[in-house]
């Protein structure tokens, strides 16, 4: 079982590795995807396959974006001729999708079937709450068991209000351009 | 942006410290009774927004305003992970968030160790991040229109 996780693993390393020194932005935002898909192979390995769900519906609407944002914006389109490397790309992303499809398809062997939960973390929560504490179960869990998502949560506010306050300044890019 | 009439401006001058009151404490019992930060934080930021509608904005004054928002955001999500690093090195068990304070009785409000402060500092970090959004789309509309 962890020697799939290991190959996942690996997998995104090599891709994320591969975008950073990808020489069109094309080819960077699709090497990009394999950890993105490789992040929702992996979820499922770890018997997460709520997170799995909504990382693969997140990554394919990033994806789609940026394909359609790179391909408004470059004017130059890169025509390569058939040539050995044509065939060596080829042969690397077979290997890649061949990987990807039978890692996908031993895990989802090893899920629970459906109906059947797997209650194991909520039964824990909920035994467990009257250790932090707090009358209010809710407060307890967010707080306490999972506060470190709370601290994603703020996060994304904290960039939700400097992403607007960077489109919305109209002083301050006046005054650069002057 | 203008304000709205006599009667508008008397009533919100009336309701919103109510609100912002009713804010404090829906965050202050989060660990009591249903509600917590994030709830909190919204509430407390209409008060805000209730204000700025009904009596208009003063572009100076919003400025300002705004400064001192951003600041109070980025303080309260610094006091987060103060906190969350306190936790790791008091505690001495390496847990991120471990809860280092004394838990009390359970109902009481002052209990719960710290989960009461970091309701207050994610209420703090909502209610100026909301207030922020809402300033910098008057603060444009404003600048737009000059």
């Amino acid at each position: 079982m962890e020697i799939y996780l290991i190959i996942m693993l690996v997998l995104m390393i090599l891709g994320s590795i591969y975008s950073l020194h990808a020489k069109d932005l094309l080819s960077a935002v699709i090497s990009y995807g394999i950890v993105g898909f490789g992040l929702v192979i992996s979820f499922l390995l770890l018997q997460a396959p709520d997170l799995a769900i909504v990382q693969v519906v997140v990554e394919i609407v990033t994806l789609v974006i940026m394909i359609a944002v790179i391909k408004n914006t470059t004017h130059e389109e890169n025509e390569k001729s058939f040539s050995f490397s044509t065939i060596f790309y080829l042969a690397v992303v077979l290997v890649f999708a061949a990987t990807f499809f039978i890692i996908f398809d031993k895990m989802t062997g090893t899920l629970s079937s459906f109906g059947q939960h797997f209650t194991r973390m909520s039964t824990a929560y909920i035994e467990g709450a009257h250790e932090t504490g707090s009358a209010n179960l809710v407060t307890g869990i967010v707080f306490d068991f999972r506060a470190y998502d709370t601290l994603g949560e703020a996060t994304v506010l904290f960039t939700a209000v400097i992403g607007v306050l960077t489109i919305l300044r109209l002083k301050g890019k006046k005054k650069d351009y002057k | 942006m203008k304000g709205m009439g006599i009667i508008v401006v008397k009533v919100s001058q009336i309701i919103a410290p109510v609100i912002f009151l009713f804010g404090l404490y829906v965050i202050v019992h989060g660990h009591l009774s249903p509600g917590g930060g994030f709830a909190g934080g919204v509430i407390m930021a209409s008060a805000f927004i209730l204000q700025i509608l009904a009596n208009g904005a003063i572009l100076p004054k919003l400025r300002h305003e705004e400064h001192g928002l951003e600041f109070l955001e980025s303080a309260a999500i610094l006091g987060f992970l103060i906190l969350a690093g306190l936790g790791l090195i008091i505690s001495g068990s390496f847990v991120f968030f471990a809860n280092f304070i004394n838990r009390g009785v359970v109902g009481q409000l002052i209990s719960a160790g710290f989960i009461p402060i970091e309701n207050i500092i994610v209420g703090m970090e909502v209610c100026a991040a909301i207030a922020t959004i809402f300033i910098a789309l008057v603060v444009f509309k404003d600048e737009v229109s000059e």
